[in-house]
Parts: structure tokens; C-alpha cells; sequence
């Protein structure tokens, strides 16, 4: 489903991404995490084209995300996205939110893309919010709005950003409730957290990088249980203390 | 200080016959309305065009918005006036130069006037909106990206609504700061409000009247625009964001 095969990325003369490679199959869920700077949200931001990379090749679903023909907002219609500070629209309504881009790229009707959206609304538990506006929800119901915006689209796979790093940690389960339902339904996912109970319940394989590069790329039981990189054991020592 | 105040002076018949001086200041009033606001929608057009290109990944296009922004910025209202007015029909082919000059005098002075000061107010507007496009979040043209928006759609749905609510206060300003610049066009013979203004004291000699009538006309109009922008931005505040409940 998506293919990465040594992507390098730099601005200038600083090194962003160095030789990265993996692969994420069809139903897999891939979590990537690591240290701050070290890469993970701009790798993943390089899987949908909205980072240049300049070299290295990245395939998703047989189509070449750095080829200058590609079609790159068809190719990111099917790719849904979920950004750390949510980003929904905040000039439209929810259900305007859920509709715009089925209605605009799908050219779905507007009836049907309300349909769909309420439908989405109602799985992520929101469907008494759909006609309020952004700034009047929760950041967690933002952010099951943003899940359910991009489900909306039917992807292929789901590309998550640091999902749940930017909300208060009451609302950080409800978010990862609503991703761990996905995932159990067979949705393709590449997702940097930092949530490792959620790697432990849902993920197939975890990535750790540091400093631009992939340094594991593992299951999660050999990952969890004994992590091969001296960094990822300082890692992993540091965050699973709390 | 001897000074006659006479009030009445509106009332007398003008020294033409064919109005009162009251209607001078009336039609002065009306002549800088009619300026400002055609020059207004020019300057809304072209400086949201120019705006927004200066904010696109495209470098031509980007430098050359940002060279029209420093061309109408960077010289004086005034010389840009005797530039459309006095220069520019000179060096345009002769047929057209000709056809310009052979035109009604009030349609020239108008017409110079009107894109001078659109012009001029366009490159202000351009930077205001550019500065509503850079001031919104980074992630949201990405999140419209991602959804499979193009780049234009992108714009035209998820940052231009919010950029423009956001600038509506500077472009408020900028309105209002048109009809004073429109002052600026008395000087190539267009009767408008100030225009109006020094040629009643002329024929009057009354010119603590004429100005303090002058001054009240501008007032009325600034304090109109103030009161429908602010009705303005309340009808298009979002809800649960800045301005709105």
C-alpha cells in the first residue's frame, strides 16, 4: 500500500530525512515515534506530498508521490490526513467541514455528502454537534471531527500526526478510542504518536527514528520487549516510566 | 479677530445663478463619494488579486506582486497623480492619448483620479491581505491539501474566507483613508468636497464656514463607513472565534 525506499530530505545544507525505507501492507497499522526533531512528521507528511523530498522514491497504492505527473490532489483525496492541531475550517459549520471536500474533489452532491458526513459524525459520537462550528467544540471532538472529515473521503489508508499531542489528557482517550475502532476495522495506518499503550494494543510494527533516520523498524512485541538501538532503549526507558 | 460669521451663506444663490452654494458643497460631496467609492472596488479587486499572489509558491508571480506593491507604495500620492493626469496620456499611443484629451475635462479628471487612487490603495490592501494569508495557520492550507483541494480551491475555501475576516478591521482603515487621500484630486481641477470647499471661499470670502462644512461632510462620511464595517464584521464573525459569540 505505501512503499518508502531511501527518501532523503534537506533544507539547505541541514539534513531532515536521511535514507528512510519501509513499507506499510494493506490493514497494517505502523507507529512511528521518537524524539522530537527527529523526522516523524515530516516523513509522514512526505507520504501525501506535502513535503518535497529530493530523493528517494515513495509509492502509494502503485503511484509515485515525488513524480512531477502526478495527479497530486487525487492521490491525496484518497490519502486522509490528521493533523496535531486539528485544522478544521473554522469559517464553516461541522457538517460544512465534512462535506466541503467531498463535495469540491469527490463531486459528490451536497445532499450525499451530508448523508455520509452525518454518518461519520454519528460513529465518532458527534452527530449532536453538527451544526456548531469549530471553535465551539472540545479539542478532542475537534479532533474525532477531523477523523471523521477525512474518513469522509473513503481513503485508502489514514497518515496521523501527532493525533493527540496537542489536547488536554482527559480528551487524549476519547481520540485514541475513535483510532483504535479504525484500526480493529482493518484501516490502513501510519501514525507518530507518542502513545505507546496505543502501539502496544493496536499497532503491527513500530518505527523509531532519530535524527532524520529510521533506526528500527520492528514488531511491536520485539520493539516493546527488547529494542536492538541503545537510543531507543534510552527512548523507551524515558517515556514508559510515567 | 473681526470676523463676520454668516451661516446664511449656504442659502444665497451661487455666483454661476444656477444653484446654491449649498448645492456646490452637495455636489462636492456627492463627486467625492462617487470617487471613492469607484476607486475603493478597484483597489479591493486588484490589491486582493495582488495579495494573494505574493503569498503563492509561484516565484514569478510572487515577484511580481511584491514589485507592484513597492512601485505604488513607494511614491507620493500626489506625484502618482500628476503621473496619470499630466504624463501618462502623452506616452500612451497618440490615438488613445488623443481620445483622452479630447474627452469631457470631468471624465479625465475623474477617470486619472479614480485609478490613481485605486491603484495606490490596491498596493495597502495587497499587503493587508497578505498579511491576513501569512498570519493564518501554517496546517491549514495543508489540511486543505490533503483532502484533495487544489491549491486553488484550497485558497479560494479554506484561507481566503478566514483570511479576509481577519483583515476586515486594517481594510476599514484603508477605506476610510480613501475618501481623505480623495482630497489629493483638487489638485488637478476635479470639484470635489475640499476642491468645492476652496472655491466657495473664493466666491464668499467665508472660509471658516466653507471649511467647518467641509470638515462636518467628511466626518458624516468617515463616521458611515465606520458604523457599516463594524455591522460589517459582526455579520460575518465566526462563531467561537475572534469576534464572534
Amino acid at each position: 500500500m505505501i512503499k518508502i525506499a531511501n527518501v532523503s530530505k534537506h533544507y539547505g545544507s541541514f539534513q531532515v530525512l536521511t535514507d528512510c525505507s519501509t513499507s506499510v501492507s494493506k490493514g497494517e497499522v505502523i507507529v512511528v515515534c521518537g524524539p522530537s526533531g527527529s523526522g516523524k512528521s515530516t516523513l509522514i507528511k512526505c507520504v501525501n506530498g506535502l513535503e518535497p523530498f529530493q530523493s528517494g522514491e515513495i509509492i502509494v497504492n502503485g503511484i509515485s508521490v515525488g513524480d512531477p505527473r502526478t495527479n497530486l490532489p487525487k492521490l491525496r483525496a484518497g490519502v486522509g490526513m490528521v493533523f496535531q492541531n486539528f485544522e478544521l475550517f473554522p469559517h464553516m459549520s461541522i457538517t460544512q467541514n465534512l462535506a466541503v471536500a467531498q463535495v469540491k474533489v469527490l463531486k459528490r452532491t451536497q445532499d450525499e455528502a451530508m448523508d455520509k458526513g452525518l454518518k461519520l459524525l454519528d460513529r465518532v459520537g458527534l452527530k449532536a454537534q453538527a451544526d456548531k462550528f469549530p471553535g465551539q467544540l472540545s479539542g478532542g471532538q475537534q479532533q474525532r471531527v477531523a477523523i471523521a472529515r477525512a474518513l469522509a473521503m473513503d481513503p485508502i489508508c489514514m497518515l496521523f500526526d501527532e493525533p493527540t499531542s496537542a489536547l488536554d489528557p482527559e480528551m487524549v482517550n476519547e481520540v485514541l478510542d475513535v483510532m483504535t475502532e479504525l484500526a480493529q476495522e482493518g484501516m490502513t495506518m501510519m501514525c507518530v504518536t507518542h502513545e505507546m499503550g496505543f502501539a502496544k494494543r493496536v499497532a503491527n510494527r513500530v518505527i523509531f527514528m532519530d535524527k532524520g533516520a529510521i533506526v528500527e523498524d520492528d514488531s511491536k512485541e520485539a520493539f516493546f520487549a527488547n529494542p536492538r538501538s541503545e537510543r531507543a532503549q534510552q527512548f523507551l526507558a524515558k517515556i514508559l516510566h510515567h | 479677530m473681526g470676523y463676520q460669521w454668516n451661516w446664511g451663506v449656504f442659502l444665497q444663490p451661487s455666483a454661476t445663478g444656477d444653484d446654491t452654494y449649498l448645492g456646490w458643497m452637495f455636489a462636492g460631496f456627492k463627486m467625492t463619494i462617487a470617487l471613492s467609492l469607484s476607486a475603493w472596488i478597484l483597489a479591493l479587486l486588484l490589491g486582493a488579486l495582488v495579495g494573494v499572489l505574493r503569498t503563492v509558491p509561484n516565484k514569478t508571480l510572487a515577484g511580481i506582486a511584491s514589485a507592484y506593491v513597492e512601485l505604488f507604495r513607494n511614491i507620493p500620492l500626489l506625484v502618482q497623480l500628476f503621473i496619470w493626469y499630466f504624463v501618462l496620456p502623452e506616452l500612451l499611443p497618440v490615438s488613445i492619448g488623443d481620445a483622452f484629451k479630447q474627452s469631457n475635462p470631468v471624465m479625465q479628471q475623474f477617470l486619472a483620479s479614480m485609478v490613481c487612487l485605486g491603484l495606490f490603495t490596491s498596493a495597502r490592501v495587497a499587503e493587508q491581505v497578505r498579511a491576513g494569508i501569512n498570519s493564518l495557520p501554517r496546517g491549514q492550507k495543508n489540511a486543505g491539501l490533503a483532502l484533495g483541494l487544489t491549491l486553488p480551491q484550497t485558497y479560494r475555501h479554506v484561507m481566503l474566507p478566514m483570511a479576509f475576516r481577519l483583515v476586515v478591521p486594517p481594510l476599514t482603515s484603508e477605506f476610510l483613508n480613501i475618501f481623505k487621500n480623495s482630497a489629493v484630486c483638487s489638485t488637478i481641477g476635479l470639484l470635489e468636497l475640499a476642491a468645492q470647499g476652496r472655491q466657495l471661499v473664493d466666491y464668499t470670502a467665508q472660509p471658516f464656514e466653507s471649511f467647518i462644512a467641509v470638515t462636518i461632510s467628511y466626518i458624516i462620511i468617515n463616521v458611515t463607513v465606520m458604523s457599516l464595517m463594524h455591522k460589517f464584521e459582526k455579520r460575518i464573525a465566526v462563531p467561537g472565534y475572534i469576534g464572534g459569540k
